[in-house]
């Protein structure tokens, strides 16, 4: 079934529209660019909008990775992975400093990103005005307008009503001063790593047909009060793998009776991490061989 | 256990085989063909080809069979298929006025020129299982009729049908007599070239076309619902089924450097004409509005359903309040495709246990401190009876 299929995929004619369109979004930080989205033989929602942000960037040297919830081995990651694998014969890799294109879910790796990764996002809905304003013509509007009020608004009455800003995923920031948007369902834990970043982060909305970049060195800024800053999830516990402190932590339930344990969600970062501490702890090494 | 979500590579090939195995069933049980599909089941093969956007009976059929016949599943296989297929040239506007029809029926005049034909409608079937057909050899007994016409089964109804067969290609359209009489705004000439969604993403306020296009990949269940609701009051529209007719027409193309068009072949459409309540002022004179509908195939109750969404999308247009759902263009456009809203509700079944993570440390927090802070008004309320 490979042969039908160009490179990648999608014909050379779709992915030049679709670069056409990221070019803007570079251009313009921040700001969601329509574009004619194709259907992905993976379902809407799957992440077909980052597959064909991916699909028109890739490059048959380019190292590619695929991560959802942090890590390479979940069930979408690695139907996403033998997809390029499959169309495009590149190289992938679960390594973050190997890749040249990371495609991820919900996270951005712990690992500082450098010039030459580009991260593709998946994003379900790429307004950050849609749960305020549901009308399309509206919200862009208000984009135009620069009309982000009802955004600090929300803020404040998660405040009054329950004392914090109930958004703990999907946190909207402005971008360049600019722009509020939607940095995809990530924690809001990741959302200071796009701030100055020094690599491209380009999203994809597939079902919502919409492109927008972040384009290296620009300012990310979540939405905050002077008296409620901005601040990131914290745990009590540290990685009972890697023990890191300071990786974002998934909550893993091991037995019958509601035992939990923690665990990096950068699978990735956490192997880098064990490895450093067996390093330092030969001890631990001969233990566990 | 949770860790085998982690993992899945062996998960996913060992899940494609379940499925492969579900998908043969009994394996003394004869393979289904496609040939079977198409000719058996060709009204499940016609929402797939109008809801997946191709014309094209043999891969709706093997979408059908790979699909275990999920009709949603099998639309989204086949538009996955459509999006890769390079385009040559758009066709000239299919003529439904010249059409071979099959079926052809007004509800507005009780004889029509042409006269009415039921074709193959189950419309006045009695809906008794019929258990005749539990038997595998039923045809062998069958009646005559049945291999009267067999070297082109398309060709079953007009023979049977009440029409003179001879006089295939003189339908007039039934909303032409109006027109004649100016009760309807006459047809329009296209002139320029009509929008593409799949070429350019769906914007709003939308172009009549684009809405058609949208309305006719539309799912079918959804339109039948908004359809409903604007008969049951949620924007009356006084919709009247002016002329509904399922047949073949030709499609042809022009080519530049020729200066005759080229007849590629025929498909099978279904095309329904709603006659709807007057528009008019003080300065335009009263006259009937309009909803349309197509498919290909024989998707009737879509088009029906797609002509009465039609028509209270051009609310805005014709002056009327904006006050239902059927009526509200970007609820209407946004939500009506399947494949978008198959695929968004079923993402849900992915992993988000990060953003769940981040609600649990949030709500955790919170009941932490709603807690402290009942302990300690309580203390303080205790305290003050005290003291």
């Amino acid at each position: 079934m490979d042969e039908p299929y160009n490179f990648a995929y999608l014909d050379e004619q779709t992915k030049r529209s679709i670069r056409r369109g990221l070019l803007k979004a570079v251009a313009i930080p921040g700001y969601q660019v329509p574009f004619a989205g194709r259907e992905m033989p993976m379902p809407y929602g799957w992440g077909t909008g980052g597959v064909q942000v991916t699909a028109s960037i890739l490059g048959k040297d380019d190292t590619l990775k695929v991560i959802d919830q942090g890590a390479d081995d979940t069930t979408n990651a690695v139907s996403i992975r033998q997809f390029f694998e499959k169309t495009a014969k590149i190289k992938t890799t679960t390594k973050t400093d190997k890749a040249t294109i990371i495609q991820t879910r919900h996270r951005i790796p712990e690992q500082s990103l450098t010039r030459d990764q580009i991260v593709v996002f998946q994003v379900p809905v790429p307004d950050p005005l849609r749960f305020i304003e549901a009308s399309e013509t509206e919200s862009r509007k208000m984009h135009a307008l620069e009309e982000y009020g009802v955004m600090h608004v929300k803020l404040y009455e998660d405040i009054s009503h329950l004392g914090h800003i109930a958004t703990t995923y999907a946190y909207p920031a402005m971008v360049n001063d600019r722009y509020v948007m939607d940095p995809s369902p990530i924690p809001k834990f990741d959302n200071p790593k796009m701030n100055m970043s020094e690599a491209l982060f380009l999203f994809g909305a597939g079902r919502e047909k919409r492109l927008y970049a972040i384009p290296p060195y620009t300012s990310v800024n979540s939405l905050d009060f002077d008296d409620h800053p901005f601040e990131i999830q914290q745990w009590d516990d540290v990685c009972e793998i890697c023990a890191s402190a300071e990786s974002f932590l998934d909550e893993v339930i091991i037995d019958d009776e509601g035992t939990r344990m923690f665990v990096c969600s950068d699978s990735y970062f956490c192997e880098q991490q064990k490895i450093k501490n067996e390093q330092c702890q030969p001890i631990v090494l001969v233990s566990e061989s | 256990m949770y860790v085998a979500v982690k993992g899945g590579e062996e998960a996913i090939e060992n899940a494609h085989k379940l499925l492969a195995r579900k998908r043969r069933g009994d394996l003394t049980v004869t393979e289904l063909s496609i040939t079977q599909i198409k000719q058996q089941l060709s009204l499940a093969v016609d929402r797939v080809m109008t809801e997946g956007s191709l014309y094209d009976q043999d891969l709706a059929a093997l979408a059908l069979k790979q699909a275990m016949g999920d009709t949603i599943e099998a639309i989204f296989l086949l538009r996955a298929y459509r999006t890769t297929l390079p385009r040559f040239n758009f066709t000239q506007i299919i003529d439904t006025s010249c059409m071979r029809v099959e079926r052809r029926i007004s509800a507005i005049y009780k004889d029509i020129p042409g006269g009415q034909a039921l074709g193959p409608t189950f419309d006045y079937t009695h809906r008794l299982l019929d258990f005749s057909l539990l038997a595998d050899d039923y045809e062998n007994e069958g009646d005559d009729f049945l291999r009267n016409s067999e070297t082109e089964t398309h060709n079953v109804a007009p023979q049977l049908s009440a029409v003179n067969t001879d006089k295939i290609d003189e339908y007039p359209k039934v909303l032409d007599f109006l027109k004649q009489e100016d009760l309807l705004p006459p047809s329009k000439n296209i002139t320029k070239s009509v929008d593409d969604i799949t070429r350019e993403p769906l914007d709003y306020p939308s172009s009549r076309s684009a809405r058609l296009q949208q309305l006719t990949r539309a799912d079918e269940g959804f339109l039948l619902s908004l359809g409903y609701s604007t008969q049951r009051g949620y924007g009356r529209t006084h919709p009247f089924a002016g002329e509904i007719r399922m047949g073949y027409v030709d499609v042809s193309i022009t080519i530049d450097e020729l200066d005759f068009d080229i007849c590629l072949g025929e498909i099978c459409v279904s095309e329904c004409e709603m006659i709807n309540q007057f528009s008019g002022n003080r300065t335009q004179a009263p006259q009937f509005t309009q909803g349309y509908g197509i498919s290909f195939g024989f998707c009737e109750r879509k088009t029906l359903a797609m002509a009465l969404v039609d028509r209270s999308l051009q609310a805005k247009e014709l002056g009327e309040a904006i006050d239902t759902p059927a009526a509200q263009e970007e609820f209407v456009l946004s939500h009506c495709d399947n494949v978008e809203a198959s695929g968004f509700v079923s993402h849900l079944k992915l992993p988000h246990y990060v953003d769940f993570q981040s609600e649990l440390a949030l709500v955790r927090k919170m009941r932490k401190e709603h807690f402290s802070k009942n302990l300690a008004d309580k203390f303080k309320s205790e305290e003050h009876a005290n003291g």
